[in-house]
């Protein structure tokens, strides 16, 4: 079971897919999309994280030491986590608008380039 | 394709992908080991740089041109979705419609915790080099925290202390503000964004170099962009109705 | 070695994954997606990252279901 938190970012990663696939509603299919984004967040912490290490912030009381969990990672994580909040704000304009032209937000009934 | 067969291919992509993932996770290290190459280089470089958060240094000084490309991104998506928000031809603004009673507690909550949030988001950008904390979380915590005026009052509460055009001002600002910063290194020592400040001593205020700056920077552009984004959204939210023909009842709204 | 803490939080965070992309009403899948990112954020403290429950937890709790509410706000009525 030492690979739990591997299978837990996979699954994640696919249940979103799933979402995406099987939704009738773009604000429904956008958010599916973060619980994906969400599921890669999990991988990355799960490959950077060393058992009883403490965090990478030092101090007066954590002299600096290599035994800590690695920060690489979390740079990775902490700016995505950000970034892709205000690329589904984008997703979700792009909802409003597409509901403002076409009356409808279910992806079944929207035929591409329709006029 | 129908919507049957649409979920027969979803199923088989998704068992697909399943199985290649799980192959290559069971090659990874275990979960908990303690081979990570990349934080034995990292971690001496951040203290040698001055650094006591050794994430703050990796993503503004030896990853600062990733976290350059990471702003831009979000300048970029605030400016795609404030572009998609604009009012169409067809809508008029009307005011916002008469709120329900906001409960007691709930004002006194919200005007309690408005100012004790933003001087959290401001703590969290300046120490963002000595502690938890820098320009990405606490410019959100900053933006989040000025829309506990809409939680706690009204639209018009919030409208009154939120000039839009200063924060999209405040949003371009530190867009190049980051870009020009790395300029300055140029002229010092040859390379884009290098930390060419003194590294001071590890805890102090005043170490690190150039992250400091870069973190209020980032914590600038952050926060206006949010605000920025969620003032377009409440615009269309709030104020913005559309003139249908088929709707016989009359608009109470006027122009503003 | 995995403690129970991690395995527990791992857990709580599948599960509420799941309970987002169950739920189909977008105004309900906001609470939801609100509860997901604090789980999240609790994932990430065990994990000993600090700086990114702050992230998560700033950006997943309170940023992302206010845009979500106000997006299926206008979708709804103000067309």
């Amino acid at each position: 079971m030492s690979h739990y938190a591997y299978f837990v970012a996979g699954a994640l990663v696919l249940v979103g897919g799933f979402g995406i696939a099987r939704s009738r509603n773009l604000v429904h299919a956008t958010i599916c999309l973060s619980i994906a984004q969400a599921g890669t967040y999990v991988l990355l912490m799960a490959v950077g994280y060393q058992t009883n290490a403490p965090a990478p912030v030092f101090g007066s009381t954590a002299k600096p030491t290599k035994q800590v969990v690695d920060p690489v990672v979390q740079s990775l994580c902490l700016t995505d986590i950000v970034v892709s909040a205000t690329v589904t704000a984008l997703l979700l304009a792009l909802s409003i608008q597409i509901a403002k032209r076409h009356d409808t937000v279910d992806p079944d009934e929207l035929v591409a380039l329709q006029g | 394709m129908s919507r049957t067969a649409r979920m027969w291919l979803l199923g088989l992509g998704l068992i697909g992908v399943g199985v290649c993932y799980a192959l290559a996770a069971l090659d990874l290290p275990s979960f908990g080991s303690t081979f990570h190459p990349y934080r034995d280089m990292a971690v001496p470089a951040a203290v040698a740089h001055g650094a006591a958060n050794a994430v703050t240094s990796i993503v503004f000084d030896q990853r600062g041109l990733d976290t350059l490309v990471e702003e831009i991104i979000l300048f970029g998506s605030v400016i795609g979705a404030v572009a998609l928000l604009r009012p169409s031809r067809e809508e008029q603004e009307h005011g916002p419609s008469p709120m329900g009673r906001v409960l007691e507690p709930t004002r006194l909550l919200g005007y309690v915790m408005l100012p004790t949030t933003l001087v959290i988001g401001v703590d969290v950008v300046t120490h963002g080099h000595l502690t938890p904390g820098g320009g990405f979380q606490g410019g959100v915590i900053l933006a989040t925290g000025l829309h506990l005026l809409y939680v706690a009052g009204s639209y018009q509460a919030l409208d009154r202390l939120r000039p839009v055009a200063l924060f999209e001002h405040g949003e371009a600002i530190g867009a190049a503000g980051f870009a020009i910063l790395g300029i300055a290194g140029i002229l010092t020592s040859a390379a884009y964004l290098t930390n060419m400040l003194s590294y001071g001593t590890l805890g102090q205020m005043f170490s690190a170099g150039t992250v400091p700056i870069l973190n209020a920077i980032v914590g600038v552009e952050v926060a206006s962009g949010v605000i920025v984004l969620l003032a377009r959204f409440f615009d269309q939210a709030v104020l913005l109705g559309h003139q249908r023909e088929s709707i016989s009842v009359p608009q109470p709204g006027e122009l503003r | 070695m995995m403690t129970a803490v991690v395995g527990l939080a791992l857990t709580l965070v599948l599960f509420a994954g799941v309970a987002v992309v169950l739920t189909s009403d977008p105004r309900r899948q906001a609470v939801t997606l609100s509860l997901f990112g604090l789980s999240l954020t609790v994932l990430f403290i065990v994990l000993q990252a600090p700086d990114v429950a702050l992230s998560q937890l700033a950006v997943g709790t309170a940023f992302v279901p206010l845009m979500v509410l106000l997006a299926v706000s206008k979708i709804r009525g103000g067309r």
